[in-house]
């Protein structure tokens, strides 16, 4: 569904990713792991047509990614919480879904603010949110105009116990729809608890793509070891 | 650690240099209204041919990168940019040492300088822009991008400069730029030109092999540092 | 077209909404215009007819100075909370994200010119009986030139160090003539000279606008994806 064929992407003189050719199947959940620097980021970020390859090329099911239709089809959770500070819960939603064509927002709006808890704050300034209600707004945000792909840079980091459990359960229920997700972590377990496949990164090249078998999960530190280098 | 090719391209440049100090101060005849300091105008008006060139050779090799995301057209851009200001600055340093004795004031505003002001804070937000951005590929993008619309930018700001000075008069530094030129003078002029093009063509060089390395020492420096 | 327009009206309401909620900017850039107009009072002697003739002049000086300060929040709002890549990422050419942010931003500054031109006409005696269409007319198309590249660079040197300096000199050496056009059109609105001869920078401004505008959507692809 998601091919990268022959990537390159250099910053200056430096190869982030080298010569990375990897396929993401349709209804995978792939847990894409790497230590810092790999390029883990790098990759999400032209996933979601945030920045282009310096060689070779990304498709999803066969058409470039800058195409708005195509982008209609993705979800991101990227580093940021990416919520406006000024405008609340509601308008938010509201303004996203106008930018990725939702249909009947109203509804959808008013049922994913009540699936992240956020229903009783729905006219608050976001500004006025704790961290944990902006994580599942940001949640919210990725997941509602119910994207066939979603891409997730370190989701699980610093998010509160009720965000990590909604956003587990999120996850797992756009497995059984058919949908694609790509989760980018430094968090083993979670990961591996949830994926179908398992992605390694390695200075920039793809060192490991597999199905999560049953060792893998017993033992992740091994495996990552064996794939890995060690920080000198 | 010269090379021969060094030497080559630097004595050639100096007997080009020589050669055009020769055709300015010895051999054109001394006007005849302005008298001696009208021979400035043959190290004027050239340089400020030699800028455009160098703009032009910019933008064209911003389009380049912009096409082909290879550094090599980032240094050529750079380069001429940064040598097209030293041009540029030589024409706007000439220009009033020329105007002071010859009408009495060091400068005005009309179209023609002004323009050329403008184009000269061109040059500079260009050079001050790639000293605020990191990341090479960045920097290089940004800047092609700059260089288009100044591109476009100087145009109209030189256009818009004549319809704004034909509604309101200055003082016009009339007269020779262009002007009922002799033959001896145009002959001057153009040997003139040939010289500063020379001259640039020798700074291209160097500073294209100074952005190169320069692009080699912020590799190694990133290396290093991830090691 | 409906592609470019939707996702840049939705942006441009939401920059106006939020705007509206923070009035973080307006207020800033429009207490801003009220020091320069004190600074240009002991630049010049605010005596009757010498002011009229340089009025544009003082005026387009004003909006030029505190519109650099809205233009320079438009993207800059963007990178709290990593709202660009949302932006980027979103169905949303990288042309309707500009031309959103231009629309919104034209908005912005026409509000701070309505409210900055009485207290320059009040400070600077100037006579009330202009021809208000006309005002409006170059109002809208001069702004819209600076702002639309004033928009485009935000964007440029959103991540760029010294950014405040940089979108200045940057932008005012390409908007020269917007600002020349805008001067002379005040000047003479304001004068009650006759409009006939002055049409040529109407012309200009109607010009740079659709040069600019579509070089800039051309170009802000290469500006916003990296």
């Amino acid at each position: 569904m998601i091919a990268v064929q022959g990537v390159w992407k250099f910053f200056g003189d430096f190869a982030a990713l080298r010569d990375l050719r990897l396929e993401i199947t349709r209804g995978s959940t792939t847990a894409l792991l790497g230590r810092n620097g790999a390029g883990k980021t790098t990759l999400l970020r032209m996933l979601a047509a945030l920045s282009s390859p310096s060689r070779g090329t990304i498709t999803l099911d066969g058409a470039g990614l800058r195409e708005p239709a195509q982008r209609r089809r993705i979800g991101v959770i990227g580093h940021g919480i990416s919520i406006y500070d000024d405008l609340t819960a509601a308008e938010n939603l509201e303004f996203f879904a106008s930018l990725y064509g939702v249909g009947a927002p109203g509804a959808k709006i008013d049922q994913w603010l009540e699936t992240t808890g956020l229903a009783r704050v729905r006219n608050s300034l976001a500004r006025q949110f704790s961290r944990g209600m902006r994580q599942r707004l940001a949640i919210a945000r990725a997941f509602f105009h119910e994207p066939d792909v979603l891409l997730l840079d370190e989701p699980f980091t610093a998010l509160d116990d009720r965000a990590a459990e909604l956003l587990a359960g999120l996850i797992r229920q756009a497995h059984e729809r058919g949908r694609t997700v790509l989760i980018s972590t430094h968090q083993l377990r979670e990961a591996l608890a949830l994926a179908t496949d398992v992605a390694v990164l390695d200075r920039g090249r793809l060192a490991f793509h597999g199905p999560n078998t049953a060792d893998l999960q017993t033992a992740p530190e091994d495996f990552y070891r064996r794939f890995t280098e060690a920080p000198a | 650690m010269k090379s021969h090719a060094d030497l080559a391209w630097g004595a050639a440049t100096a007997a080009a240099m020589v050669g055009a100090l020769y055709l300015a101060f010895v051999w054109v005849p001394t006007e005849a209204s302005m008298g001696i300091v009208q021979r400035i105008f043959y190290f004027h008006m050239p340089p400020f041919v030699v800028a455009v060139v160098a703009i032009i050779v910019g933008m064209a090799a911003s389009v380049r990168y912009l096409a082909t995301r290879n550094l090599d057209w980032d240094d050529w851009a750079l380069a001429s940019i940064e040598v097209g200001l030293v041009f540029d600055t030589m024409n706007l340093i000439t220009g009033p040492f020329w105007a002071k004795p010859v009408w009495g004031i060091w400068w005005t505003w009309d179209a023609r300088l002004t323009s050329a002001f403008v184009l000269w804070l061109m040059f500079v937000g260009y050079l001050i822009l790639r000293r605020a951005i990191e990341e090479p590929g960045q920097r290089a993008a940004l800047s092609a991008v700059v260089t288009m619309f100044q591109f476009v930018g100087a145009i109209i700001v030189y256009m818009a400069n004549r319809w704004w000075r034909t509604q309101h008069p200055q003082p016009v530094l009339a007269g020779g730029e262009g002007s009922g030129l002799a033959p001896e003078m145009r002959v001057a002029l153009l040997g003139c030109l040939a010289a500063f093009l020379v001259l640039y063509l020798c700074l291209m060089r160097l500073r294209l092999r100074l952005a190169r390395l320069g692009r080699e020492v912020e590799g190694l420096r990133r290396t290093v540092h991830s090691l | 077209m409906r592609e470019l327009l939707g996702p840049a009206l939705a942006i441009a309401r939401k920059d106006l909404r939020v705007e509206r909620r923070s009035k973080e900017v307006v207020n800033a850039a429009f207490s801003f215009a009220l020091v320069v107009l004190l600074l240009f009072s002991f630049t010049f002697d605010p005596s009757g007819d010498e002011v009229r003739t340089m009025s544009g002049g003082l005026l387009w000086l004003v909006y030029a100075f505190a519109g650099v300060l809205v233009l320079n929040r438009s993207f800059a709002r963007e990178t709290q909370n990593d709202c660009l890549d949302a932006l980027v990422a979103a169905p949303a050419s990288a042309a309707a994200i500009l031309l959103g942010k231009t629309l919104a931003n034209t908005v912005l500054l026409l509000a701070l010119e309505a409210a900055t031109l009485p207290v320059f006409t009040i400070f600077y005696n100037v006579r009330w009986d202009f021809r208000l269409g006309w005002l409006l007319v170059v109002l809208v198309l001069a702004t819209w030139g600076f702002t639309v590249i004033g928009t485009v660079f935000s964007a440029l040197t959103v991540n760029v160090q010294l950014r405040e300096i940089m979108l200045p000199l940057l932008v005012f050496p390409i908007t020269i003539p917007v600002l020349m056009a805008a001067v002379q059109l005040t000047t003479v609105i304001f004068t009650g000279e006759p409009m006939e001869p002055e049409m040529v920078w109407v012309r200009l401004l109607v010009g740079f606008n659709v040069i600019f505008t579509t070089l800039a959507g051309a170009l802000v692809e290469y500006i916003l994806v990296g």
